[in-house]
């Protein structure tokens, strides 16, 4: 005899959940006084949309499936922003949710809302629960769904009836998940990559375009070996970075709007372009037709649907991208030599502009981003807010190893970072995680400081502050004249704000005591926050304006 | 842009519908029709829908559909040979007299059922494809339609081949 939120805590421990985020309500009250007695960690934010994003952080950091729980009606809605992030990023999230009695649903009752309807569009799936007895199956299934092929958000919403319900049989949860509608593609199709492994040995101007993919599927080792087995070049998305050590010969950089002058000359000139778990978002391909225009395009991935969607595609491989790559190697026997293509890259990589030095006084982004990287090397994970940080952090950080970096790619989520970064803490206690802050998305769940400090959640919190919303005061500045409606944001004491919630920080607007005040951040045990007074017109250069082919970059000033 | 049919077997689970449907509407365009019953399979149900897109929207679409983890198989029959009905009830103006006794006959020529009879109306009960029905319509607008129901469309492929899950 057990009741439905019994059901519910012990399906999450048999998941091997160790840690849930969550905030309390009406319809909740039932899981959380199993909560009360319960071995599960659960961590107390404040905002449901931090929990979800640090469910989702966690998620990315450790490569497990993250979970947040919220009440019926605003919990629920409150999560919203937080599960289309991830849906967009492909992360995978179980978000659970109470609801109203089920003699109430449909009722417009206190506190109620139509959660499943709300999230349709944005989750992988979900589950309306009206029998305790299910509830064990359901959770099985929600992890599974949520965790394998295209990984997503999965959601539960949970009555309150069906929470107190006594079950005296529950249904039995087999081991194995079986779901008719459910069996992704996992090995490559053998023809296909025949094809695949005769077009690149066929190549000469061969470039790899590496995504999220690779970092989900766990293919960094295959992509490495494949790489430096026929001397391919590698350029990452934003969601690839850390699938290839930053200072690897082969390693072109970041791709698209932000991304190297190497890695975009690269993909306009190259012939075969081999596309591995990445999805031609537009912030990649610039406008389409200029897109690796004399390229015949191999694409690898685990979603069918992502194939030919906005490219279209010579040779499509529907598969998990580390068990594909891990194919094809075992057919590419020959190694290549350096070719004049690699020289050529090369030359272009030793040409590229380079990011402001310390001695001119200034207190720039790129410095202390490019600062911070040599001092915490592997040992960082670096979460990031949205906007101009996010950009000078994925430009300037040497990431070595996958899993390194967190960002919101999809969706662009301004608020992230800092619960995310909790998250990711709470999954990776052995990392440092530092979140990569503007002044305008931290306050956005700048109130998470309250859940550091009563965890002591080491978090270090870095804001680049420039004043302004940057990102888009750039554009006002390139494309409206420079004319900044609404842009500017009043200076704010966020040393005086970290203090009042209990979290040491430092001011900095002086480059000189940039590497004191890091060290002091990441050698202190607890959560830290830096506010870092930065140039306050500084841009994110090179930049590709918005439909312009991604050869046609504005560079910037050269310092 | 063409009409495409789309035929689509799901599981019966709670949301599959608006699931579906949502889809097509994301991408902004419309369904022309949609139907859906229950079918062969127990526990399992197949909508037949009409949307007007390219082929090439069509096919994402698809994928899309084939993602949803309740769809079991989707099928585009539209360039296969195919047989397809939908059911209209009509309710005519059939004034006593030559009117009705028209009303009557078109009825007859079209092979549809007088289902009721009124004192000033009929209600005529006609099965065909689209075209049929249509011109039926069109033929009726002069008599005073007072009110239409389609069905919308179900289609399946001619001879052996089925919609049907894989074996
Ligand atoms: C929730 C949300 N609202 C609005 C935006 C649009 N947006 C993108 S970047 C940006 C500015 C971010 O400013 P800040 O956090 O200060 O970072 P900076 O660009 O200055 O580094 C805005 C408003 C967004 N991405 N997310």
């Amino acid at each position: 005899m057990k009741t439905g939120a019994k059901i519910l805590i012990e399906s999450l421990l048999h998941e091997g959940v160790d840690a849930i985020f969550g905030y309390p309500g009406g319809t909740v009250l039932p899981i959380y006084d199993e909560l009360y007695d319960s071995s599960l960690r659960h961590i107390l934010v404040r905002h449901e949309q931090a929990a979800v994003h640090a469910a989702d952080g966690y998620a990315r950091a450790s490569g497990r499936v993250g979970v947040c729980l919220a009440t019926s009606g605003p919990g629920a809605c409150n999560l919203v922003t937080g599960i289309a992030t991830a849906y967009m990023d492909s992360v995978p999230v179980v978000a659970i949710t109470g609801q109203v009695p089920t003699t109430l649903l449909g009722n417009d009752a206190f506190q109620e809302s139509d959660i499943t309807g709300i999230t349709l569009p944005i989750t992988k799936h979900s589950y309306l629960v009206n029998n305790a007895g299910e509830l064990g199956k359901i959770v099985h299934e929600a992890f599974y769904i949520a965790g394998t092929g295209r990984m997503g958000p999965v959601l539960i919403d949970i009555p309150k009836d069906v929470q107190t319900d006594v079950v005296a049989d529950p249904e039995t949860v087999p081991e194995k998940v079986s779901i008719r509608g459910y069996q992704p593609t996992v090995r490559g199709h053998p023809k296909q990559i025949e094809k695949a492994v005769s077009m690149i040995s066929g190549a000469s101007r061969p470039v790899i375009y590496a995504g999220g993919g690779v970092i989900a599927s766990g293919g960094d080792a295959e992509l490495m070996r494949f790489a430096e087995t026929m001397m391919i070049p590698v350029t990452t998305t934003l969601m690839g970075l850390g699938a290839i050590p930053a200072h690897h010969p082969l390693n072109l950089g970041m791709l698209g709007m932000h991304g190297t002058q190497s890695a975009n000359y690269a993909v306009t000139e190259c012939d075969l372009l081999i596309a591995v778990g990445a999805r031609f978002d537009d912030r990649v391909t610039g406008k389409l037709e200029s897109f690796a225009p004399n390229a015949q395009v191999i694409h690898i991935d685990i979603d069918p649907a992502e194939i030919g969607k906005n490219k279209a595609v010579d040779l499509p491989i529907v598969g998990d991208v580390r068990q594909v790559l891990k194919e094809i190697n075992l057919k590419l026997t020959e190694k290549r030599v350096q070719s004049p293509w690699n020289d050529r890259l090369a030359e272009w990589k030793s040409q590229s502009i380079q990011p402001p030095a310390v001695d001119t006084g200034l207190l720039t982004p790129q410095y202390i981003v490019r600062t911070l990287s040599d001092l915490l090397t592997d040992s960082g994970i670096i979460v990031t807010e949205v906007g101009q940080n996010q950009m000078w952090a994925a430009q300037h950080y040497s990431f070595t190893r996958p899993r390194q970096w967190i960002t919101s790619g999809g969706l662009g989520t301004m608020g992230y970072g800092f619960p995310a970064a909790i998250g990711a803490s709470i999954a990776c206690p052995d990392k440092t995680v530092v979140d990569i802050a503007g002044d305008g998305s931290f306050q956005m769940n700048i109130q998470e400081l309250a859940t550091v400090v009563q965890y002591n959640i080491p978090v270090k919190i870095m804001i680049l502050n420039n004043q302004y919303l940057g990102m888009v005061r750039q554009w006002q500045e390139l494309f409206y004249d420079r004319r900044y409606s609404y842009t500017e944001l009043p200076s704010v004491d966020f040393v005086g704000i970290a203090k009042a919630y209990g979290v040491p920080g430092i001011c900095v607007t002086d480059p000189a005591d940039v590497k004191d005040a890091l060290r002091q951040s990441l050698t202190c045990d607890g959560p830290f926050l830096l506010d870092f007074r930065i140039e306050r017109e500084e841009n994110v250069m090179p930049m590709v304006p918005a439909g312009a082919a991604i050869n046609e970059m504005i560079l910037g000033d050269k310092r | 842009m063409k009409p495409h049919t789309i035929s689509i077997l799901v599981e019966n689970r709670p949301g599959v519908l608006s699931r579906v449907a949502g889809l097509f509407t994301r991408r902004g365009f419309n369904i022309e029709s949609l139907a859906v019953g229950t079918c062969e399979e127990p526990g399992m149900s197949r909508i037949t829908a009409v949307v007007i897109a390219d082929d090439e929207i069509i096919e994402q679409v698809k994928k899309q559909l084939n993602k949803l983890i309740n769809v079991i198989k989707v099928s585009d029959i539209t360039y296969i040979d195919h047989v397809a009905r939908e059911i209209a009830l009509i309710k005519v103006s059939a004034e006593p007299g030559t009117s009705r006794a028209e009303v009557m006959q078109l009825a007859d020529n079209f092979r549809a059922r007088i289902i009721d009879v009124g004192t000033r109306t009929v209600v005529l009960e006609v099965t065909g494809d689209t075209v049929k029905i249509d011109a039926l319509e069109k033929l009726l607008h002069q008599y005073g339609i007072k009110e239409l129901v389609r069905t919308g469309k179900i289609a399946m492929p001619r001879g052996s081949k089925t919609v049907s899950p894989r074996k």
